[in-house]
């Protein structure tokens, strides 16, 4: 356990294999191959509001989802200033899902719903909507999750003060293979923000 | 009209994607933008492919969104008025 001065992750949320858990613990488990009938599962079972979901990509759903579990007890725009709180994100496969779906559309007249959903970045544009965040933000792609890339990147913004607070992790869909794990890093005691802490929490399904 | 208001109301909810509301939830005169539905601009253009798709009819001028989109029967009557046929 760290104390204040150092950074922590403080909450976590992992969706894999039709699951759900958060700060390591199970709290969901569904069917595993669908990825839309597990998503609608998720918003529906943890009772979330937010009409604008039903509009989203997969992609941003499954962020969307592993954020709003993993700050179910968290009210980041009392903590922190707007500006405190950055996102970034990994993934692998972009927005390859949702380009793909694009372009079968424009084959007859193109989706304009689709079409501002062609950038995997619009995860990270949702979660800061939703939680009034305004402070730094990226997206990484990579071709596997790269824990030490995340943890050098999000220490440095907190220790040179550009953030307070960083949710941070990987969120990826191509159509039904899917993993999000998010961490809420902070100089709060939690657990140590570690390559080895993060590397245990995105491995949990894996023993 | 009051067919083809109907078949607007499902066709919008089905085009938007708007799970938490019903076709027989939005009323004929309800404003679909800001105070009523709260169609954002995104959905603005999905109503535009819907007349495309549906009745194949284009929007002459972009200036005339607003008036064709305030309501299910301003929708009901720009369709009547400009369907293939009538001109």
């Amino acid at each position: 356990m760290n104390d204040e001065t150092d950074i922590s992750i403080t909450a976590s949320c992992l969706i894999v294999n039709g699951s759900v858990y958060k700060d390591g613990i199970r709290t969901f488990s569904g069917e595993p191959g669908n990825l839309n009938n597990l998503l609608q599962s998720v918003y529906s079972h943890f009772g979330f509001r937010y009409p604008k979901f039903y509009k989203m990509d997969n992609l941003s759903k499954l962020g969307w989802l592993a954020t709003e579990i993993m700050l179910q007890h968290f009210n980041l725009a009392e903590k922190y200033p707007a500006s405190g709180t950055g996102v970034v994100l990994s993934n692998a496969n972009a927005s390859l899902d949702t380009d793909r779906k694009y372009y079968d559309t424009v084959k007859d007249i193109p989706s304009p719903a689709l079409f501002v959903y062609t950038l995997p970045n619009i995860v990270t544009g949702e979660i800061c909507i939703r939680h009034c965040l305004k402070g730094e933000n990226a997206f990484f792609v990579s071709e596997k999750f790269d824990a030490p890339f995340i943890h050098q990147y999000v220490s440095n913004m907190i220790n040179n003060d550009i953030l307070q607070c960083c949710i941070c992790g990987w969120v990826d869909v191509l159509g039904d293979d899917y993993k999000a794990a998010l961490f809420l890093v902070e100089k709060e005691p939690g657990t140590a923000f570690t390559v080895e802490s993060i590397n245990k929490i995105y491995e949990l399904e894996n023993g | 009209m009051d067919k083809l208001m109907n078949d607007l109301k499902s066709q919008i909810v089905a085009q938007l994607n708007l799970q938490d509301i019903r076709p027989e939830d939005i009323g004929n005169d309800e404003p679909l933008f800001n105070e009523g539905l709260g169609l954002d601009s995104i959905d603005a253009l999905e109503l535009i492919v819907l007349m495309q798709q549906q009745y194949k009819i284009k929007l002459a001028s972009s200036d005339e969104g607003p008036k064709v989109f305030r309501t299910v029967r301003t929708m009901a009557e720009y369709i009547t008025a400009n369907k293939p046929g009538n001109t």
